[in-house]
């Protein structure tokens, strides 16, 4: 690669991470907005991560190097995972063909480390959480696969940076309607994946419902920083995917982060109006999800 | 136009795939309506060169019969039974939408195995034609409840209407006419059946009925 290219490829990465908390900022107002509240402050998440990282960290004797090592390696992951992504104009920093699998595989390589470390605390309901993070996101991740497959048959590119490009500025003749299934089925997985509420309730903290707020329960001080900014740094991934696939992420920073945010405002809605399903019908919303992929799927196949 | 006509297709399948997973009665025949509304619409869409008034009269009839009055019966014969959903279905709805998929994938392959598939706007008609036939036989075979199984029949219409704009072209008037009224007698005597079944038997659940033949 140039070296041009490196520098402001370099400087998206270092926006998305400045900018990946304020994502639950502006979610936390538009539902403050809803619910006729004041709300908390945009930078709550910047001081709640400040102040978690000044405090020190207990470590239960039953845990082993497995609880210490969860934090970083998510931490890790989330952050390689950022330099596989096209943001505004800017290629990845990394792209290469088949990223996308290399991003699924990142990711996958967080949840598991979240899992075996909320497993290694030998609480029951932390690994109640972590069965049900591994249930759910099976289901989820065909259904991330297929989307960005439908993508890469759609724009013809094996890349994310080649996708996104191409889906901003060349997009294929009436592809609309494959794009619209795309992105919806992008979406639920984003809901799905980042423990938003159709699927799980962030602001909940009653034991027997939570998934991902359970598997963090007994993390303090920087790790908990380390797994809540994991945390964000994943849904401004999943929300860059879902941003590119609608061929925004393409046009330059601004068009950028004006998709984020009203992404951000979007998921707030969401979670304002909707209420969290049961556990047994989540199933059926992933599965629901799979199906609008496979039909896009099925429609870029049959394409003239 | 054909990408309006595309839409409509993709529409239609996403209805096909909603009813399959679906599993509230009120809903369904919400689904239902609105699949039977894009269908009547569609010959003027197919047409657009050459709207006739013949064409928009049986357009408004369709979409008065299937997306007003086949509504109305069925909700009327819904609320005297007193029924909610469709409980434990010989499907289960996630299988259910699986296979749903399956038919459409079969259905692709099918219309490319006919040889009869054309390009442009034929390409999807065909196959969501076919889809939508396999739906409402899906629905029949796999629902308890007669209502559900009166929603199958009503999507099978809808798939053979969609057939019919795509291999024919022009049906009669008298044809086309002629299956509207048999569809409305048929949902009309099927509303009276599914509620003297319910007084009789407290229930429509079909499969208990096997009973009846000793």
């Amino acid at each position: 690669m140039e070296t041009g290219l490196i520098f402001p490829s370099a400087g998206g990465i270092a926006g998305a991470a400045l900018a990946a908390p304020l994502l639950s900022g502006v979610i936390n107002r538009t539902k403050a907005v809803f619910a006729g509240r004041q709300g908390q402050p945009l930078l709550q998440a910047y001081h709640d991560i400040i102040k978690l990282l000044g405090k020190g960290a207990v470590y239960s004797r039953t845990t082993t190097w497995v609880f210490r090592a969860g934090p970083i390696i998510q931490f890790s992951c989330a952050a390689l995972a950022l330099a596989l992504l096209p943001m505004g104009f800017q290629p990845a920093l990394l792209a290469f063909p088949g990223d996308f699998i290399c991003l699924a595989g990142l990711l996958a390589l967080m949840r598991f480390f979240l899992m075996t470390a909320a497993l290694d605390t030998g609480s029951s309901f932390e690994g109640m959480g972590a069965s049900r993070e591994a249930a759910f996101s099976a289901l989820a991740e065909p259904v991330f696969l297929l989307s960005l497959a439908v993508l890469a048959r759609l724009t013809g590119a094996l890349s994310l940076s080649g996708m996104a490009s191409r889906l901003a500025l060349h997009p294929a003749e009436g592809s609309g309607p494959v794009l619209v299934l795309t992105t919806l089925a992008l979406f639920v997985v984003l809901l799905a994946e980042n423990a938003r509420v159709p699927v799980d309730d962030p602001n909940t903290h009653l034991e027997l419902t939570m998934i991902h707020e359970v598997m963090a329960l007994d993390h303090g001080g920087p790790d908990l920083a380390f797994i809540q900014y994991a945390a964000q740094l994943k849904l401004w991934i999943m929300g860059i995917l879902v941003v590119n696939a609608l061929g925004l992420g393409g046009r330059g920073g601004w068009a950028c982060a004006g998709g984020m945010a009203a992404l951000a405002v979007l998921i707030g809605i969401v979670e304002s109006t909707m209420a969290r399903l049961r556990l047994l019908r989540v199933p059926q919303l992933m599965i629901g999800a799979g199906a609008l992929s496979l039909l896009a799927l099925l429609l870029t196949l049959v394409r003239p | 136009m054909s990408a309006w006509s595309e839409l409509i297709l993709i529409l239609v399948i996403l209805t096909n795939l909603l009813l399959v997973g679906g599993n509230r009665l009120t809903g369904l025949i919400r689904f239902a309506a609105v699949q039977g509304l894009l269908a009547g619409l569609l010959p003027l869409l197919v047409h657009s060169h050459a709207i006739t008034a013949r064409l928009i009269f049986l357009a408004a009839l369709a979409v008065a019969l299937k997306g007003v009055a086949f509504p109305l019966l069925l909700g009327r014969a819904l609320r005297e039974a007193d029924i909610r959903r469709e409980v434990e279905p010989f499907v289960g709805s996630e299988l259910s939408t699986f296979l749903g998929i399956s038919l459409l994938a079969f259905s692709f392959w099918l219309s490319e195995w006919l040889g009869i598939a054309q390009a442009g706007w034929l390409r999807l008609m065909l196959p969501v034609g076919f889809f939508t036939m396999m739906t409402g036989l899906f629905l029949i075979i796999s629902r308890h409840k007669a209502l559900t199984q009166v929603l199958g029949y009503l999507v099978m219409e809808n798939g053979i209407f969609l057939l019919g704009v795509a291999l024919v072209g022009e049906v009669p008037f008298i044809v086309e006419l002629g299956v509207l009224l048999d569809a409305f007698v048929a949902v009309f005597v099927m509303g009276i059946a599914i509620h003297h079944i319910n007084r009789e038997f407290n229930h429509m659940d079909v499969h208990l009925m096997a009973r009846l033949k000793e």
